[in-house]
């Protein structure tokens, strides 16, 4: 074999792709690259990056119930929740506090899993990168909001199996609810116990 | 090879003097932050000492205080160009550990995404080698090319490119979305025909050729003694694969061969590796063709720690689960005290081990060769440094 | 306006235009050939490459000219202070002065010297001066590695660079840029050297000896940024850096130049004008540098140094025997196939000498 066979025929190699990058489309071998800012690759329904927090049609009617379980399953433990008190220092079911530090997240999803109350969900927002570490980076309860529709938007099959799953449940609850109080009603009076 | 070098650097008939060169851990072909301290007589390498731990995580420790499910990420980040069989280790401890079956839809889905983790490695590791070889970028880009549609599949099945969480114990984390094994076969249809370009851009260059051939020979009888793993190991002709050894998940059910080289040398390591390519993509037909249509994705008795992974208390005792990952043996040993924490975790990094070996293999080479050596053995900081 | 002007005006005015236009053409030479290589490369590696500036991306070089100027200039603490300022400076002079000698187009050589071929010779081989002294003058070990390496392998490729050009000097008789490229004239290109057998050889030969000395890949050891990052441009920032950059891509404008000069029958073709001629030939050159930089890794040292010394120097000695042949043998065929019999036979006996660098067939076996 000629010393040099191999070196041209991997030349042949490089100048097939540049003239098919002016010549072919990009599933042929052609440039398959997207300009960024200007085009977009399609997102996949999966994309998981940064959780945000849901609420049912108003921001004050949030989903979480300030349980600790995200901030407790969190791998790099970057969620910090204090709950809300009342008045009369009773507790209630809403966060006070629910900060989250997106220099600690590492976006793994495990809040998602975890979370009893379809409250927290992983986003499809990326373009999160800022100047500043210490204040825009960590996450207040605010910034974390995101509607239902948001969510069925961005992942419309995962949203349309929980708000179904809801609607369903809800519907027993009240199924129940109806039943505990025609059972209530109609039940006869028990006899008083006799002495 | 020793006495060559002792020729070389004798004082007494030369009156030269050794240079030592720090390179790294600011390097561009490092891959990372890992320094090698070298003493060159001109060009040749006199003693080389790796130096590591620029990007130690604590990942054990950390592993120990958390639960076994959030250690799933963690593991990730070990070698994070194969966390899908990084995961596959983890389980597969685990699920020694807690006596867990794994249904049959799942143990497919693992393997297809292990096999194809291993090729999104390989590819991208011949092409870095090439990078370190001088070739600019051109290998690197057309293997990212090929690349990017498996992370483009990863990334449909578990919301992630390359930090994929989503093998579970018992089984994985959510089943395929539909489509998915269509577009595999696609990409394993074409990936043949890329293999072939891919091989005449490079396999026969001469320059390849003389850069790689009997540079860094491995011998057998060394490499198993520094009990090095992986295509490092077959290419010095040891036949050892833990896909064979060990039979895990249902590896046996499959046909492939395991390529084996002669030499040891750095060529021997690219090839190997081009050839276990080949293989993967025959393990990937088979499985595609033999998955079930549907079925359970994590098993019953792990059903209910999905949703409070906490809870999830594996009986006392110890379990150590290893998967032939593309680096090498990767094995995860964990000992647990019934918590819903690790004891004990450790795992048995490829990368590291396999590193270990890299002074005898430089010594009496070129400069520019040490470099290549790094190259072919093929490590990530993330795992050596764990 | 001739006739009003005193000579000695006249011979100022055109060396004047002579400088400007070289001095022009230099550097704005290098400032496209930067982007052209991006764009090439890219091309190749299924990218795009700069278009953010400027249609096309047209006003890159522009743009990383601003930022090479507004630079830091850093200047390592234990340097020379003299030979690291010096060394960027000196490194430019030769890549421009070789500009004087090249035939542009019919009756555009700037200078048109008799001995134009020794001069780009012996001033394009001061270009290892310079780098010596960046690398010395740096005080960074992988700087000094880089500057050995240029010197062992400038020194080197020198021989067989000049050897192959000894083949054009016998048959022209000159050693005149000019003259060499009227010889090729005639016959719509077919007087060519390059469609002799001794030619073909030479301009291999001298075309990658060319590629060598301008530090370009495959033979870019001086600079392996995979190896020694930088090589003996290491230490160097801004505008003194932009000046090496300057200076190499310069060297491989002229090394193209002159290897269509040589061997491509420099501006000589038919219908379009001269100098068009001349750069069609010299940016195809210069593409297929840009060709094996996107597609060859490097060579290592010592293979360097054996293909120059053990492979195309006996390869170029042979060549000037052979080109003598042909200047006295009579106008046949005979010449045509004894020379390039004579060539091929040597090329295959010196691979067969070296058969230690040859690539080996290696079998893989495979195991259960």
């Amino acid at each position: 074999m000629i010393f040099g066979t191999g070196i041209i025929k991997g030349m042949l190699v490089t100048l097939k792709a540049f003239l098919a990058s002016y010549f072919k489309g990009p599933h042929e071998g052609g440039i398959f690259t997207v300009e960024y800012p200007e085009k977009r690759l399609a997102e996949k329904e999966r994309f998981r990056n940064f959780p945000f927090l849901l609420y049912d049609q108003t921001p004050e009617n949030l989903r979480c119930v300030a349980c600790d379980i995200c901030a407790k399953e969190c791998p790099p433990k970057c969620i910090y929740i204090v709950r809300d008190f009342d008045k009369e220092g009773r507790p209630l079911k809403r966060p006070a506090i629910f900060d989250i530090d997106f220099t600690v997240c590492m976006n793994c999803g495990i809040c998602e899993e975890a979370c009893p109350f379809d409250a927290i969900f992983m986003d499809h927002e990326f373009e999160i990168a800022g100047p500043d570490r210490q204040n825009k980076m960590l996450y207040h309860r605010d910034d974390l909001l995101k509607s239902n529709e948001y969510f069925n938007k961005i992942r419309p099959t995962d949203a349309g199996a929980i708000d179904a799953r809801r609607r369903e449940a809800e519907e027993k609850k009240k199924a129940a609810a109806a039943q505990a109080v025609k059972a209530k009603t109609t039940q006869p009076q028990p006899e008083p116990p006799k002495t | 090879m020793m006495e060559k070098m002792f020729e070389v650097q004798d004082p007494v008939n030369h009156d030269t003097q050794t240079l030592q060169v720090n390179i790294g851990p600011q390097h561009p072909s490092t891959h990372g932050v890992f320094r090698m301290n070298v003493v060159l007589d001109g060009e040749t390498v006199v003693s080389l000492k790796p130096v590591m731990g620029y990007l130690h995580r604590n990942h054990e420790q950390i592993a120990e205080n958390i639960s076994y499910t959030a250690s799933m990420p963690y593991t990730d980040r070990l070698d994070y160009f194969n966390s899908m069989s990084n995961n596959f280790a983890w389980a597969l401890a685990v699920e020694k550990l807690a006596n867990l079956d794994v249904p049959e839809r799942a143990q497919y889905i693992r393997v297809i995404m292990a096999e194809l983790t291993r090729l999104v490695n390989h590819v991208s590791v011949i092409g870095f080698l090439l990078n370190d070889l001088g070739a600019f970028f051109t290998p690197v880009l057309y293997a990212f090319r090929e690349r990017e549609k498996i992370l483009d599949i990863f990334e449909e099945v578990s919301g992630a490119r390359m930090m994929c969480n989503f093998l579970r114990f018992g089984g994985i984390k959510r089943d395929l979305p539909a489509g998915t094994l269509e577009r595999i076969k696609e990409v394993i249809q074409n990936f043949p025909k890329f293999l072939d370009e891919f091989e005449t851009l490079l396999t026969k260059n001469e320059i390849l050729c003389m850069r790689c051939q009997n540079v860094g020979v491995l011998p057998a009888e060394l490499a198993v003694n520094a009990s090095i793993t992986g295509p490092m190991l077959r290419a010095s002709g040891v036949n050892y694969d833990v896909r064979k050894a060990d039979k895990y998940s249902i590896y046996d059910r499959f046909d492939f061969k395991i390529p084996l080289g002669q030499t040891g040398d750095v060529y021997d390591r690219y090839y190997c590796r081009v050839l276990e390519m080949r293989e993967s993509l025959k393990i990937l037909q088979q499985a595609l063709r033999d998955i079930p249509v549907t079925g359970e994705i994590i098993s019953k008795k792990m059903a209910p720690f999905v949703k409070a992974p906490r809870n999830f208390k594996p009986p006392v005792g110890e379990a150590y689960g290893r998967v032939e990952a593309p680096k090498g043996e990767l094995g995860f040993y964990v000992v647990s005290d019934g918590t819903p924490q690790p004891w004990r975790y450790h795992v048995r990094a490829p990368s590291l081990i396999n590193l270990t070996i890299l002074e005898d293999l430089c010594i009496g080479h070129k400069v520019a060769d040490a470099i290549v050596i790094l190259g072919s053995i093929d490590i990530v900081l993330g795992e050596v440094d764990h | 306006m001739a006739g009003f002007l005193p000579d000695w005006v006249l011979v100022i005015k055109s060396v004047l235009i002579s400088i400007a236009a070289i001095a022009f053409l230099g550097p704005v030479t290098m400032m496209y050939l930067t982007l052209l290589e991006r764009k090439v490369v890219g091309r190749m590696q299924n990218r795009i490459g700069p278009n953010r500036v400027g249609k096309w991306g047209l006003l890159q070089p522009l743009a990383d000219g601003v930022k090479m100027l507004t630079k830091e200039d850093i200047v390592p603490t234990p340097a020379d202070p003299i030979a690291h300022f010096l060394a960027p400076i000196l490194i430019v002079v030769p890549a421009l002065l070789v500009f004087a000698v090249i035939p542009f187009g019919r009756g555009m050589t700037a200078v048109d010297l008799n001995v134009g071929l020794l001069f780009f010779i012996a001033i394009s081989s001061t270009t290892t001066l310079a780098i010596f002294m960046a690398s010395w003058g740096s005080r960074n070990k992988f700087s000094l590695l880089g500057g050995m390496r240029s010197v062992a392998q400038m020194v080197s490729y020198e021989v067989p660079m000049v050897l192959s050009v000894v083949p054009v000097i016998l048959i022209t008789g000159s050693l005149s840029t000019n003259d060499i490229v009227l010889a090729q004239g005639g016959w719509g290109g077919l007087k060519w050297f390059i469609f002799t057998p001794w030619g073909l050889l030479a301009f291999i030969i001298f075309y990658l000896c060319g590629v060598a000395e301008c530090n370009r890949s495959p033979f870019d050891l001086p600079e392996a940024e995979s190896e020694i990052v930088a090589g003996f441009h290491t230490e160097y920032s801004g505008m003194k850096f932009a000046l090496f950059y300057m200076a190499e891509f310069m060297n491989s404008f002229t090394i193209s130049a002159l290897a269509a000069t040589l061997f491509l029958g420099g501006w000589q073709g038919p219908v379009l004008p001269s100098w068009l001629w001349f750069f069609m030939k010299t940016y195809v050159l210069i593409f297929i540098m840009i060709w094996f930089r996107g597609t060859l890794p490097r060579f290592r040292v010592d293979q360097l140094m054996n293909l120059a010394w053990k492979f195309l120097l006996p390869l170029t000695l042979i060549n000037i025997f052979v080109a003598g042949f042909w200047y006295f043998a009579p106008n046949t065929i005979v010449r045509v196939l004894m020379s390039a019999g004579v060539l091929s036979l040597s090329f295959w006996g010196l691979q067969k000498l070296n058969q230690g660098y040859a690539p080996e067939k290696r079998v893989y076996q495979f195991g259960d």
